[in-house]
């Protein structure tokens, strides 16, 4: 009991355009009224949480040749609700998935420049890349990168952004309004880069952010992205949500940081986790289920089995038996617009859902939601709030980004009940320490980089 | 042609410390608070008490400059800028009419995501945005964006066949960029959105439409990943000062900026926009021209024109400006506006020479002597900024009749 109690780091997700989010419930509100984006910032600003994460897709998903249309659909840009949120809060951190593929670093540098002086200091960004020629048809370039390229891209273009924020020390305006000297120096925001993905020179038009560059996420769980996330980032969002794959991800990740002279609480490990609460234990489940039966409908549970089989399986009955038919996995992905999930485990999976079905005498629908739709953490407050604790004491995380199923009210019974207990237990904080989302973080302010380093590391 | 009995549009031009060159050294002003969004807030309350139809935010993808070429090196002068279309998220939710148009470039950036943060905007701000389109023909900011080369003209080359091609070029992708942002702004019908438990679908996907556009400089497939604004399609703007430009006003915009120096010049240009329209297809809409002014205003006589000589006094040369300079009493300025109305221009965009002072003086001068002449509004009559302009709310171009 020497060690001390590891503080909690907690942010909220707005619900996404996954199944996950239960549009159908009459509690459910508008996806993309500012209403609903004020409500989930205020309930986790009062909650005292570090901040709010949205996150972005630039193609609306297709299963089939056709839009998905079973869940969410839509969502507003990034961006500009971010910087509108900062004007109806005051602590939050304000965190949001930008591509690095169909963007251009100027632009994304002066965005997230903007976003961290309109907000005093709270931006963050959620770093992704994506390859594809379907998302491309939106855009200028098309689909330019090839898969094995996209971390050299976003390793590359978080470089560029890097030095285009830095061509701007923090020193350069005197606005000496007697002498007329409002620059100190003719030269701010110079800067010339020149790698593999970009060429590029002239004077950035920003000058220095109260963080400096917004504090930088990683998503993804891949060799390259767990490099990524060690030498560049400063938290990892991941998708471990049980014990043990968390510690064992934990450890993995904050061991690679001393290759880069990076001390363990410099990168924050994030899970994105889900929870159900009930007044007592078995209420607590009861809910479970219900929630997991609204994420899975009939028509939603086909889709999924389409995804897992490749092909269409419309003419199946959800409520009846798995499809005798085999999968199709040389074919064209039957889903375009969200990560291929397909791979080596695809026969696996199949396999494995096969003798699940069997066994258990479950029906397509029952399948899907035994297989998919467990909550990361169901009970009382008391035990969720006990169990979060021990998960972050046990080294399996330093926190958790919560995924409300409702839209905007699903986070409010965990700020009202789950918060207090974890203030209680002394592992989160009862009131806003600093002003920044660095602070929060508890990551110390950035160092102001010589211009003649860049240039250095530029060439 | 006389002034129609419909009372005035009125708005405001927001840039940094204002738009004299020396307006930051003026007293009053906190050159510091320039990048922070108090400053910006106040700006728009102002503007909004002043019952003005909307603020337009300056932007540009590079450092101000003195010259049309590039950077000039000089640190005498607010150099710095935030991005206009966050600035004008970061008030929305702390004003309530005010119609917002920041300016964006249109020449490096992409459609795809203009359009969705204009609606998204649209969004936040309960159906208030807009945007003034910009392009850039400075070699300096397609050097940021490393993608393409843009021919060296200079402004006095611009008549030169290869100016016009610039030109050409340059606005032939403006106009294609607004019809990708009207189109991606339609691809969702208003009730796209069904909700229907019984079927377990979130939209009707048959209102949600592929916009297939194809051009020289981008083609995009849609739909928008937003839900169509409040609006239908947000308010789009442009300054012209040239009958390139002009077109681009006839046949892309809502609201046109243009620069008249006398009421003749102003009849002018309002006749060949109107002709451009006319030939567009366009002639049944309504399209607003308003006049740009860079205003200096005192109450008091003789006050204005101290100013801006005291303020030219700390520069090479004094002041010159695209758009025509006054300054003088809010009733000599209301005089002049009143006069070039009877050009047939349907309103004003005036540009403050220093913040905020010469923007209070338009709210506690010119408004209320304008009002006294029956050539301004009262109250606000409309919650969105179409509502403001008069501008119907566009019916879709993809919805069954």
């Amino acid at each position: 009991m020497s060690k001390p109690r590891k503080q909690i780091h907690l942010a909220a997700h707005f619900p996404g355009v996954n199944n996950t989010t239960v549009w159908s419930d009459p509690a459910a509100g508008s996806q993309i009224g500012f209403s609903s984006f004020v409500h989930l910032a205020r309930t986790a600003e009062r909650a005292k949480f570090d901040f709010l994460f949205l996150a972005e897709g630039l193609r609306l998903r297709e299963q089939g040749g056709r839009i998905h249309d079973l869940d969410v659909v839509g969502r507003p840009d990034t961006f500009t609700v971010l910087a509108a949120l900062a004007a109806v809060t005051d602590r939050l951190g304000l965190a949001g998935t930008i591509n690095s593929t169909f963007n251009e670093p100027y632009e994304v540098a002066r965005q997230f420049a903007s976003l961290d002086h309109l907000s005093a200091g709270r931006a963050a960004w959620n770093v992704v890349t994506s390859w594809d020629e379907f998302t491309g048809e939106n855009f200028r370039r098309g689909g330019y990168l090839a898969r094995e390229d996209r971390y050299e891209r976003a390793a590359q273009f978080l470089t560029a952004v890097t030095v285009l924020l830095d061509s701007w020390r923090g020193d350069e305006i005197v606005a000496d309004q007697e002498s007329g000297t409002f620059l100190r120096d003719a030269d701010a925001g110079q800067f010339a880069h020149r790698v593999a993905q970009f060429d590029i020179s002239g004077h950035f038009n920003v000058p220095r952010s109260p963080q400096g560059r917004p504090v930088i996420f990683q998503a993804g769980d891949s060799e390259q992205g767990r490099e990524f996330a060690a030498s560049a980032a400063d938290a990892i969002f991941t998708r471990h949500g049980t014990l043990e794959a968390g510690k064992a991800f934990y450890a993995d990740v904050k061991g690679r940081l001393a290759r880069y002279g990076r001390s363990p609480q410099e990168l924050l490990i994030l899970p994105g986790v889900t929870f159900v609460l009930g007044d007592t234990p078995s209420d607590a489940e009861e809910k479970a289920r219900l929630v997991r039966r609204q994420q899975v409908s009939g028509p939603t549970a086909i889709a999924f089995l389409e995804r897992v089989w490749n092909r269409d399986l419309s003419a199946y009955d959800p409520e009846g038996p798995l499809p005798d038919v085999e999968p199709l996995f040389d074919a064209d992905p039957i889903v375009r617009g969200r990560a291929d999930s397909r791979g080596q485990d695809q026969l696996e999976t199949v396999a494995r859902w096969r003798a699940v079905a069997e066994q258990d005498k479950l029906s397509i629908r029952e399948l899907v939601i035994a297989e998919t739709g467990r909550q990361s953490f169901v009970g009382t407050p008391q035990h969720v709030a006990q169990a979060l604790d021990e998960f972050v004491q046990a080294d399996a995380s330093d926190g958790f980004i919560l995924a409300p199923h409702l839209t905007p009210g699903g986070l409010d019974e965990f700020a009202d009940t789950v918060v207090p207990l974890l203030q209680e237990r002394g592992v989160f904080r009862t009131e806003y320490e600093g002003t920044t989302l660095r602070d929060h973080l508890g990551l110390a302010p950035l160092p102001v980089q010589d211009r003649a380093d860049l240039s250095g590391a530029a060439s | 042609m006389s002034r129609s009995a419909a009372p005035l549009h009125l708005a405001v031009a927001l840039d940094g410390a204002g738009w004299h060159p020396a307006a930051w050294r003026e007293p009053g002003v906190r050159p510091a608070d320039l990048l922070g969004a108090p400053y910006w807030a106040a700006l728009a309350a102002e503007a909004e008490r002043g019952l003005l139809d909307f603020a337009t935010i300056e932007d540009s993808l590079g450092l101000q400059s003195s010259l049309p070429t590039g950077p000039d090196g000089r640190t005498d002068q607010v150099r710095g800028r935030l991005d206009a279309v966050l600035t004008a998220a970061r008030i929305a939710p702390l004003t309530k009419n005010l119609g917002l148009i920041p300016s964006a470039v249109v020449t490096h950036t992409e459609p795809f995501h203009l359009s969705k943060a204009v609606a998204t905007l649209d969004h936040v701000s309960g159906g208030r945005a807009g945007m003034q389109v910009r392009v850039s023909g400075r070699q300096e900011e397609a050097a940021h964006f490393g993608r393409r080369r843009l021919p060296q003209v200079s402004l006095a080359e611009l008549d030169s066949p290869a100016g016009q091609e610039l030109l050409l070029e340059l606005f032939g992708e403006a106009a294609d960029y607004v019809e990708v942002l009207r189109r991606l702004w339609d691809s969702w019908e208003d009730d796209a959105e069904i909700r229907d438990v019984a079927t377990g679908r979130f939209i009707d996907r048959d209102k949600l439409h592929y916009i297939d556009f194809t051009g020289r400089h981008f083609s995009v497939k849609g739909p928008s990943i937003t839900p169509r604004p409040p609006q239908g399609q947000p308010v789009v703007a442009a300054l012209a000062h040239a009958p390139v430009p002009f077109r681009l006003v006839a046949t892309s915009a809502d609201v046109g900026f243009v620069t008249p120096h006398d009421t003749a010049q102003a009849a002018e240009i309002v006749a060949e926009i109107r002709d451009q329209q006319e030939q567009a297809g366009r002639g049944g809409e309504t399209v607003h021209l308003f006049a740009d002014l860079v205003v200096f205003l005192d109450e008091e006589a003789g006050r204005a024109a101290e100013r801006r000589a005291r303020l030219d006094a700390a520069l090479d040369a004094p002041y010159t400006s695209d758009a025509a300079i006054f300054a003088g009493t809010p009733a000599e300025l209301a005089d002049v506006l009143e006069d070039f109305a009877h050009s047939g221009l349907t309103g004003f965009r005036l540009r403050p020479a220093t913040l905020p002072h010469d923007l209070a003086r338009i709210t506690d001068g010119l408004v209320p002597e304008l009002q006294r002449r029956a050539a301004f509004r009262t109250a606000y009559e409309a919650g969105t900024l179409r509502g403001l302009l008069g501008l119907p709310r566009p019916a879709n171009r993809y919805a069954a009749a």
